[in-house]
């Protein structure tokens, strides 16, 4: 019997780059998962919660356990939603013994998508192929929260042709942080300076990452800056190599 | 201090054209994010003797009152005087006492955050005493027209040698100098005269130890050692979360102090002041005053903030800090900056006037990471933004934004739809090269970046297409 995955498209990819969602299908499925898409599925409220909306947070995080209890696991192609659920959630939840009871029974079998690929779905080659160096952007909450590091690594060594060149910094923010981009966003624009500079200065094709959120802000600051060619992707995409 | 911090916005908007400002900081990260890790990765055992001085830290919060009551009863026995001050008000006026009552006509003074806080030079210089600063970096921000510091261990951290340079020059009537040993030298010779003529000398207080009634002072220049051996009477100030049970409590957190703070294993000077001169002493003041704050503190026992009192001012949080090293320290308008002035100068002065502060970071983590006292500076920021949600202080068009968000992220049947149409919008708007540049309310997005817009539908359409095409084949 297939183990059943429940992919947590993200609301931002689903929308932005249904690429990614799509490339972590791809992937589970070849890892010999039944992936399954609640398609209710909105957000994990992480927008709200960042926003001091309690109410909304707690809503959504219900919602959550609703359509996702009942898998084997649930993975999401985000760390930074999956740092919301995984770690947030507790205190989210922290005045519903009912929901937190379920949710302590879900908690083990939540995954970032690289983290379940390398430890439980024991990923050993990608299907894709990437000709030429690329480096490696360490979002905040995959990072610190979930403990993301030498997942993606490992497995963008599989990928045929590749090579990896660290940044200088790759662990520092690169300044977007939710709604903090749109109400600051000439200072979100001048710490993703000091990234894109990073990136640029390891002469990679490309960047890899894992949160839509970073990539979409990094993406946009390098096209801004007239950068056409350094290509921004998530790691998914880079495994599977469909963009 | 007198607050600015409503004007954060336009503040760090001034701070990220600074041109000059912009390399200054940059030696954050290049001296003490380097500097700290250097230390931390050669220090055996990190994490336990974190938790332990963390730990020893809460034990001496849970039960503040009794502890100060202890610091008081042997600091009194040892010859020095307690006085408690409510209001940062208070505070200053005590000094103020001080000085009237000994006849003090000269202060010299060592660094500290909480004089700041409590407005002392101004308060000082009203009652006509004469106050110098003797930290040099204090001393240069003093002769450049009280200009505030804009870090809580390096405040002169925003300015270059070329402009102090220029400010010695100007103010010493000296020949310009930009050797730093010799400009050093030529600001020692300056207060050299102060520190022997003074009659009074002021210092914060890194800790106070209960069960000796001592000050502890940490510096890198020795000046807390003349401003605490050579004037007639001696006053430290600092805050009563400051508190520490034990001398061993003082030796665990030391062990995390200088290393977060500059990545020393240990300061230059580490002075432990326990009373007034006595009977065959051969130094120190003849009289010994500690002026305790509250200035706030005290609303934070017990509640969502609480945590915040283990502070022990490192400063490694705003080393750490995208933000802080991007806009520096004045443009958060108040004494304490970066994360744990966002989560203090709200708790002090209220969330009315400081809208900004608890916004402005991306809760990236990495303050939590650093912070040697375990704070969890991203959880406070976001309790804020909650007490801000609930108390509606948010501007309306955000709050209605959220709304709508809200609603529709909770309700399916129009969350779905939603997405095609926003979906279909951006993928007519991006054209073929896939970006908008000006989306129209969105442009605190495309002022500063392209919007990278989708190729294809959304993946919803495109998964219930797939299962389609699935069970057909
Ligand atoms: S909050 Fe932590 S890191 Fe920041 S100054 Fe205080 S002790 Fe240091």
């Amino acid at each position: 019997m297939k183990k059943r995955v429940g992919l947590f498209i993200t609301c931002l990819a689903d929308v932005m780059r249904p690429s990614i969602p799509m490339a972590a299908v791809e992937l589970l499925e070849s890892a010999h998962f039944e992936v399954h898409v609640p398609m209710a599925q909105t957000c994990c409220g992480q927008p709200a919660y960042n926003s001091g909306d309690h109410r909304t947070t707690l809503a959504l995080a219900e919602k959550f356990l609703d359509e996702f209890e009942s898998f084997d696991y649930v993975v999401a192609p985000s760390g930074s939603c999956m740092g919301t659920i995984k770690t947030h959630y507790p205190d989210v939840l922290k005045d519903q013994p009912d929901l937190l009871r379920r949710f302590a029974a879900i908690q083990p079998r939540l995954f970032e998508l690289t983290d379940f690929l390398v430890r439980v779905a024991h990923l050993t080659e990608a299907p894709g192929a990437f000709e030429g160096e690329v480096t490696y952007h360490d979002s905040c909450s995959g990072l610190r929260e979930l403990g993301i590091k030498q997942q993606p690594r490992q497995l963008l060594s599989l990928v045929p042709g590749l090579s990896l060149c660290e940044m200088e910094q790759c662990e520092q923010c690169c300044g977007f942080g939710g709604a903090f981009a749109v109400k600051y966003g000439n200072i979100s624009a001048a710490i993703a300076d000091d990234k894109c500079a990073n990136i640029q200065a390891t002469k990679a094709r490309a960047v890899v990452l894992g949160d839509l959120g970073c990539m979409m802000q990094i993406e946009g600051r390098l096209r801004r800056q007239g950068d056409d060619t350094t290509q921004v992707l998530h790691i998914a995409e880079v495994l599977t190599g469909k963009r | 201090m007198e607050s600015q911090t409503l004007h954060f916005k336009a503040r760090a908007g001034q701070k990220l054209a600074d041109q000059r400002l912009q390399q200054n900081l940059k030696k954050l990260s290049a001296k003490f994010v380097t500097g700290r890790a250097a230390a931390i990765a050669a220090l055996d055992g990190f994490e336990q003797i974190r938790d332990a001085a963390v730990n020893r830290r809460n034990v001496a919060l849970k039960t503040l009152d009794v502890w100060l009551e202890r610091f008081e009863a042997e600091a009194q026995r040892r010859g020095a005087t307690v006085l408690w001050a409510q209001t940062p008000q208070e505070a200053a006026d005590l000094v103020v006492q001080i000085a009237r009552k000994h006849d003090c006509k000269q202060a010299i003074k060592s660094k500290s955050m909480v004089s700041e806080e409590i407005g002392l030079n101004a308060a000082l210089e009203a009652a006509d005493v004469q106050v110098t600063e003797t930290d040099l970096g204090e001393y240069i921000l003093q002769i450049n027209g009280n200009e505030p510091p804009s870090h809580i261990i390096a405040p002169v951290v925003h300015k270059d040698k070329e402009e102090i340079a220029d400010l010695f020059a100007r103010t010493h009537h000296t020949p310009r100098k930009t050797d730093i040993p010799e400009m050093t030298r030529e600001a020692r010779e300056v207060l050299r005269a102060k520190f022997l003529s003074a009659d009074m000398g002021i210092t914060g207080g890194n800790f106070v130890v209960a069960e000796t009634g001592s000050v502890a002072l940490v510096t890198n220049e020795g000046n807390e050692g003349m401003c605490t051996i050579l004037p007639r009477v001696h006053v430290a100030v600092t805050g009563v979360e400051k508190v520490l049970p034990t001398l061993e409590d003082l030796a665990a957190v030391m062990r995390l102090l200088p290393r977060s703070a500059t990545g020393q294993t240990i300061s230059n000077y580490f002075s432990v002041l326990t009373g007034p001169r006595r009977e065959g002493d051969r130094d120190g003041p003849e009289h010994m005053y500690v002026v305790l704050l509250d200035g706030g503190r005290t609303s934070l026992v017990g509640g969502a903030f609480a945590e915040m009192l283990r502070c022990i001012r490192c400063g490694a949080c705003m080393n750490h800090c995208p933000v802080y090293q991007k806009i520096g320290g004045h443009a958060y308008g108040w004494v304490y900056p970066g994360p744990m002035g966002s989560v203090l100068t709200p708790s002090y002065q209220g969330l009315e006037s400081t809208q900004d502060l608890p916004q402005a970071a991306t809760l990236c983590g990495q303050c939590q990471v650093v912070c040697p006292m375990k704070i969890p500076l991203p959880d406070l920021l976001r309790k804020m933004r909650e007490q801000q949600f609930e108390r509606e202080m948010r501007p309306g068009m955000e709050r209605w934004a959220l709304r709508l968000w809200s609603y529709a992220a909770r309700h399916p049947w129009l969350y779905r739809p939603g997405a095609r149409l926003a979906s279909r919008i951006l993928r007519l708007m991006g054209g073929e090269r896939r970006r908008v540049q000006n989306l129209p309310g969105a442009s605190g997005w495309t002022a500063y970046r392209d919007l990278p817009v989708p190729s294809q539908a959304t993946f919803k359409q495109q998964f219930a297409q797939r299962a389609k095409g699935k069970t057909a084949g």
